[in-house]
């Protein structure tokens, strides 16, 4: 097998809320490789999303390892964590986090201006089969809509690792579904090592791996024979 | 214990978190009601206190001086209808040796009411007492040349009176409803040291300049309802063959024309000054509230699920801009009132009069705390409104994203030119443009109040400037007691440590323009003169011609006249010729009510042959001391101005007074600018910090994410810069317009450098504000911004 895109080694993330201390992650270990689609999955509080946080180098671990490629992540400051995001990982939130003020063409040219080589806005709002809705400000789109401009944003700069936060958490089952269909997409044709943080179970056919997630610990990593097209889940 | 409401708590909680913006409004609103405070008090005790010794001590209504009158005349005076009652009195000026000062001081001995009489401009002894009737040594100083000159009753002068040395013991310290600013002839601001008013018996004071049983000066009070043109007419027709110097009524009386004055100008900065300030913090409250409803959607409404009601959640938020209002209001009656106490100070070094409590303290404080209120609830009422409007079940969703769309910038076709970043920019600025347009508004006042400011300070300093270094370029002037011959100015010219002299002739006259008729001096001066000189306000020298006047533009536009047309001269001294004399140009000079004509055409209009008024004269610095001493001894020498003298008395004057004003006025647009900044950015970044977060997240540097925000502040800011230029350009020439008295004009001077000072402090406050919320950016956490919806 090929070397790890990202891994983790003995990481921890404690929070101090007050005079509490709260283990958000224990020890935990885990490698990521290249073009890999990966369903985390796990109730409120398991930790899906320090985990996720941790590896899009929104946050550095209280101990251990987070390494992308032979980049540590644990100790970088903010402008190498900056830097990381910037050329490396692209990200989808359950919420979208469009800017108001910017039509879904302008949303993705924000990244694109700052990317080394990036697809042009248009050819990634034609990945998420937008086109059409470019000049439209977010105000003027539905919510499936506004999170297929947040994947063409996320994709536009060919990131080598796309994290989604509940990115069908918002959405019917029917918009849901497409939003998917867009991230398997990606995957596959542009080989993006791809995360995918979900309640939803029924989520995890879609995978290569699966990773179950309790009280801040992995509690399972199952590899699927056959990978379930997104149109063929359902919830 | 009593526990507060929840709400209540909430409130002051919410203060708490928003402490930041919190300050900036009550200090906004502080400078308002200080302002208020400070000026009203000020204004209400200066008028309230004038009227009140006007009253007590019967100031007259109307004043003639004339050369001789026997007592009689005075009883066809009485007989004038609209004459209530009247004074007749004796009035000389005379030259002062005093105890301590080199140059000769100048004096007017005026007799002493008679009090039993009910006598006019009655005298208020502040200490001492008053002379003993029959005495002819005794004198009541006035408290401004007592206290310049620290004299105390028992202390002696020397004066020279008519021609005579007489040492006079002064026995009190007194002020006169006629005297409050005394100004002593030639004088541009009072020197005290210099100039002061004696009151003696007046018997004794008769026989020292042949008045016995005559007068020489006339007060007059007015009845009711009485034409005071009329009486004015009267009492110079009846004064005309003894002398009369031309009748004239309060309007034109130095000491209430000067107090009058400044009380109106006072009055109108305490209108102008707080309500800038009202209006600005009404605009902070207005968007700190607003915001704050917006942020606080699901809490209103989880309240009104609660039960609450819309009136109560309205009343909560109100409840907020109140506490912010009255912490202003507070800190500005607290600091309004000592620096009433501090004006007042001051005004009593230049005005002699007794200050009273206007007994209006508690009202204008109270005024100040109501004006506070109604500028936070006029900020403060559409928000609260809003909240209480708020659906219960729509407030408890997240707000919907804002629209947006594409600006006539952007349609002009500078879309392709924009980068994403600067259309963010654009339109967020567009979206909301009576915001954009209020917040561009303010940063202007700053930048013009500081121009404003400055502007005077500078008019000013031109103004002393352009007297004391182009106009007066003499060190000394010095007064005959009458008009002499040549063998006067020859007398000058030999005193030693004089290095050259020049002759003039100065005459009191009357000028007449149609119906108009106005007061003024005539200066005969010498063409070819070094000394003294016919200015322009812009330094361009008049040459003196050998027919006919030039007139100062107040008096020109005073009488309605131009160059070319002709004015009738009223000589108001000697045989009091009236003479019909060309106008050959209008000086724009910025002081006074003056005509300049060659002194050898002065001498041919008075037909009194080649005489001089006095003479100007430059002196060899090392013998000042024995010259000074020498003038003091000369009979004929009515006194001296000292040139220096007058300089540092302005330079004292403009330090403590103006010089406070100034700092405070800096103070107050720093604190307009900052608040308006910092506010303007920390809402910015409160409704903004989640898309900042997503910036930051897509991988955008923390310079990059505070460029965009600031970069808002910075187009308002820029934008609001060189509109405050033209703002305080146009606020200098109102003030100018405003601040220009009868006595002088205001010069409108505008340097590039108080411009660019000016904006340049604003932008540096405004600096300052962006760097106090792109620490807060710094500090922001990512992870938290992203989480919070709200």
């Amino acid at each position: 097998m090929a070397e790890p895109v990202l891994r983790m080694k003995d990481v921890s993330k404690v929070y101090r809320v007050g005079d509490v201390e709260v283990v958000a992650l224990h020890e935990v270990s885990l490698d990521l490789h290249a073009g890999e689609f990966i369903v985390l999955l796990g109730p409120s509080g398991s930790g899906k999303s320090t985990l996720l946080n941790l590896l899009g180098g929104l946050d550095v671990p209280t101990t251990g390892e987070v390494d992308y490629l032979d980049h540590s992540l644990s100790d970088g400051g903010d402008e190498n964590l900056t830097r990381f995001r910037r050329e490396h990982v692209g990200f989808v939130f359950q919420f979208y986090n469009l800017i108001p003020s910017l039509t879904a063409e302008e949303n993705v040219a924000l990244v694109t201006d700052i990317a080394r080589s990036p697809l042009s806005p248009r050819e990634a709002l034609a990945l998420v089969g937008l086109t059409e809705r470019a000049d439209h400000f977010p105000a003027q789109l539905s919510g499936g809509e506004q999170q297929r401009v947040a994947i063409a944003r996320a994709v536009a700069k060919r990131p080598d690792v796309l994290l989604c936060d509940e990115p069908t958490g918002a959405l019917d089952v029917v918009t849901g579904r497409l939003v998917l269909e867009v991230l398997e997409r990606v995957n596959r044709e542009l080989g993006t090592l791809t995360a995918v943080i979900t309640h939803n179970a029924s989520i995890a056919g879609m995978g290569d791996r699966v990773i179950r997630m309790s009280s801040g610990r992995i509690v399972d990593i199952a590899t699927n024979a056959r990978r379930l097209p997104a149109s063929e889940l359902e919830w | 214990m009593v526990r507060l409401a929840a709400l209540d708590l909430k409130m002051f909680r919410d203060a708490w978190h928003l402490r930041g913006q919190v300050i900036a409004c009550a200090l906004v609103v502080a400078g308002g009601i200080n302002s208020f405070v400070s000026l009203s008090s000020v204004n209400r005790t200066l008028a309230a206190s004038q009227a009140a010794f006007y009253e007590d001590n019967r100031f007259a209504d109307a004043f003639a001086s004339l050369v001789r009158a026997p007592e009689p005349v005075a009883r066809s005076l009485e007989a004038i209808p609209g004459i209530a009652a009247l004074e007749t009195r004796v009035a000389v000026r005379v030259n002062l040796d005093v105890p301590g000062l080199a140059e000769p001081a100048r004096g007017l001995v005026v007799s002493m009411p008679v009090e039993a009489a009910g006598g006019l401009n009655a005298l208020h002894l502040v200490r001492g007492r008053l002379p003993v009737p029959g005495s002819a040594d005794e004198a009541l100083a006035s408290e401004a040349f007592a206290k310049a000159n620290a004299l105390e009753p028992g202390d002696t002068i020397r004066a020279v009176m008519n021609g005579r040395y007489q040492r006079l013991r002064v026995v009190g310290v007194g002020i006169s409803p006629e005297y409050i600013y005394a100004l002593g002839p030639g004088q541009l601001v009072p020197d005290n040291r210099r100039f002061g008013i004696l009151w003696m018996d007046r018997k004794a004071l008769a026989a020292a300049y042949d008045l016995d049983g005559a007068f020489n000066d006339v007060a007059v009070r007015l009845a009711p309802g009485a034409s005071p043109a009329t009486v004015l007419g009267e009492m110079d027709r009846v004064l005309a063959p003894y002398g009369g110097a031309g009748a004239y009524d309060r309007e034109d009386q130095l000491s209430h024309r000067f107090l009058s004055d400044e009380i109106a100008q006072n009055r109108t900065m305490a209108r102008i000054t707080p309500s800038i300030f009202l209006a600005v913090g009404a605009f902070l409250l207005y968007t700190v509230l607003t915001r704050l409803v917006q942020m606080q959607r699901s809490q209103v409404g989880l309240l009104k699920a609660f039960g609450y009601s819309g009136a109560r959640i309205a009343f909560h938020y109100l409840q907020l801009a109140l506490v912010i209002s009255l912490v202003g209001a507070a800190l500005g009656v607290g600091t309004g009132l000592p620096f009433a106490g501090h004006m007042l100070a001051l005004y009593a070094e230049y005005y002699f009069f007794p200050m009273r409590d206007h007994g209006a303290v508690l009202p204008v404080g109270a005024v100040g705390v109501g004006l506070a209120v109604l500028s936070a609830a006029l900020g403060a009422v559409p928000a609260a409104l809003k909240a209480a409007r708020l659906p219960p079940a729509e407030s408890m969703r997240p707000e919907p994203p804002p629209r947006f769309h594409s600006g006539v910038v952007e349609r002009w076709g500078l879309r392709r030119a924009l980068s994403p970043a600067m259309r963010m920019l654009v339109r967020n600025l567009a979206r909301r443009p009576l915001r954009l347009a209020a917040s561009v508004t303010g940063i202007a006042v700053a930048v013009a109040l500081l121009v404003m400011m400055t502007a005077m300070m500078d008019g000013i300093r031109h103004l002393m400037q352009w007297q004391f270094s182009v106009v007066q370029r003499e060190d000394i002037q010095a007064l005959l007691v009458e008009p002499r011959g040549n063998r006067a100015f020859h007398a000058f010219q030999s005193l030693g440590g004089v290095v050259q002299a020049e002759p003039f002739r100065l005459v009191a006259v009357k000028l007449r323009a149609g119906h108009r008729t106005k007061r003024g001096v005539l200066y005969g001066l010498e063409p070819d003169g070094q000394m003294r000189r016919v200015v322009d306000g812009d330094g361009t020298p008049w040459a003196l011609p050998p027919e006919g006047l030039l007139l100062t533009a107040i008096f020109a536009d005073t009488l309605g006249v131009r160059a070319g047309d002709r004015l009738e001269v009223e000589v108001l001294e000697g045989a009091r010729p009236r003479k019909s004399v060309p106008i050959v140009g209008i000086v724009d000079e910025p002081i006074g009510y003056a005509a300049y004509v060659s002194r050898a055409y002065a001498n041919r209009l008075l037909g009194e042959g080649d005489v001089l008024s006095g003479a100007y004269l430059r002196i060899d610095d090392d013998a000042r001391e024995p010259l000074m001493a020498r003038l003091k001894t000369l009979p004929q020498v009515a006194g001296a101005n000292l040139r220096e003298a007058a300089r540092q008395q302005f330079d004292a004057m403009i330090e403590r007074s103006v010089g406070i004003m100034i700092a405070v006025n800096l103070l107050f647009a720093w604190i307009i600018a900052f608040g308006l900044v910092y506010n303007g950015a920390r809402i910015a970044l409160s409704e903004r910090g989640y898309e900042l977060a997503t910036l930051r997240v897509l991988g955008f540097t923390q310079r990059e994410a505070a460029s965009l925000l600031l970069g808002e502040q910075g187009v308002i800011t820029a934008v609001g810069l060189p509109f405050g230029m033209a703002l305080g350009i146009g606020f200098t020439l109102y003030f100018v317009w405003m601040l220009s008295t009868q006595m002088w004009r205001m010069p409108y001077v505008m340097t590039g450098a108080n411009l660019v000072g000016a904006m340049g402090a604003v932008a540096a406050a405004a600096a300052a504000s962006g760097a106090a919320v792109a620490w807060r950016l710094r500090h922001m956490d990512l992870v938290e911004a992203l989480k919070a919806r709200e």
